[in-house]
């Protein structure tokens, strides 16, 4: 636990440095998942026996199970967030029902667009026949 | 009386209580969600929140107060980030198999929705500052702000727009994708990590890992594509 959880922020560290020193337009985080990604295809390849010197935890499932608990409760983590906005809806009033009216409409085109030219490039590339995913 | 006032302001000055206020609202929260049968509108974010606010305001808290509690949940934020690589490496394969369709919903996606924001911020008659605060709200709170920040709007109303539509988009895309009648769990939780970033992924793994896993490349992607097209698109369209 406390070895996956030293190497994901470790992931983040570094991608944090990344993201400042280079100015980058990403969020440190997302680049620490780009780092973790690259670490779990390292350890599966084997081809440094990087699994024998790494700690256990990090080659037995726990990191794997620690990740899906973070994941399991991420609407936990933007609480803290959006109880500030709850604090400051008082910056939305001159303009709250226009607002509302861009954020709800502009959402839902974008959840529409996407999902539409997703499927529609989907079914023009991908061969008939059951893909594993429906 | 006064005894149980300095009981109240020892405890209120230590993180103990207000992260046990966050946590607590989030449980129960999380039963009400799953007693609805995770039903959109009992989205465990909202329901927490106006728990959370409801406390605050009943004890006159002001919200630097409550923070110094519930930074420690804040901060999770970025390792929740980081191991969102955890699924993409398991679904590899079927993430590369779609990435012709992947990318070509990005680039419609994030370009339909700085022109609609930005088109009907222009006529309904938002002013210019408001709207460049307005137009990176579908991406992760952190860069927003960012962009935000350089374009000249203000990163406090961003942050509390891109809070408000995670909000939406996880509470539209369930109803709107049944009664599109889309199935495809990977173009679900792709639009929806897009629209609406990390509160999106989070309802969508709610729905299937799958979806979550799609979504959560969305919301990395759509950061970088949105901060490298909102100036351009703020500059074209007014």
């Amino acid at each position: 636990m406390i070895a996956s959880l030293a190497l994901i922020l470790l992931a983040q560290l570094v991608g944090e440095a990344i993201a400042r020193g280079a100015h980058a337009p990403i969020p440190g985080p997302v680049i620490g998942m780009g780092l973790m990604f690259g670490f779990l295809l390292l350890r599966d390849s084997g081809r440094l026996g990087l699994p024998r010197c790494l700690p256990k935890p990090l080659t037995d499932g726990t990191l794997e199970n620690t990740a899906r608990g973070l994941l399991l409760n991420l609407s936990l983590m933007f609480v803290p967030a959006g109880v500030g906005v709850v604090g400051r809806l008082d910056l939305l009033r001159a303009q709250g029902v226009k607002l509302a009216i861009v954020l709800v409409v502009s959402t839902a085109l974008s959840l529409l667009v996407t999902v539409l030219v997703f499927r529609a490039v989907a079914a023009r590339v991908e061969r008939p026949g059951p893909d594993g995913e429906p | 009386m006064s005894g149980d006032f300095s009981l109240w302001v020892y405890l209120a000055k230590t993180p103990l209580l207000w992260l046990t206020v966050t946590l607590t609202a989030y449980v129960l929260a999380d039963r009400i969600a799953a007693a609805t049968g995770r039903h959109p509108i009992a989205n465990p974010v909202l329901i927490t929140v106006t728990l959370v606010g409801g406390v605050l305001a009943l004890t006159g808290t002001p919200y630097p107060v409550y923070f110094e509690g519930a930074q420690f949940v804040h901060f999770l934020l970025g390792p929740a980030t980081v191991v969102l690589a955890m699924p993409l490496y398991e679904r590899r394969a079927t993430v590369k198999r779609a990435l012709v369709p992947m990318l070509a919903a990005l680039a419609a996606g994030a370009g339909t929705t700085l022109a609609v924001v930005i088109a009907l911020a222009r006529l309904l008659d938002i002013p210019q500052p408001v709207v460049v605060s307005l137009a990176p709200k579908s991406v992760t709170s952190g860069v927003a702000m960012g962009i935000a920040e350089a374009l000249g709007g203000d990163p406090t109303l961003t942050a509390i727009l891109v809070i408000l539509t995670g909000i939406i988009g996880a509470i539209l895309v369930t109803p709107m994708m049944n009664a599109l009648k889309i199935h495809d769990m990977r173009a679900r939780g792709f639009a929806a990590g897009l629209a609406a970033h990390g509160i999106g992924t989070a309802r969508a793994f709610q729905v299937s890992e799958v979806a979550g896993t799609f979504a959560g490349i969305a919301m990395g992607l759509n950061a970088f594509l949105t901060a490298i097209l909102a100036p351009l698109a703020l500059h074209l369209l007014f």
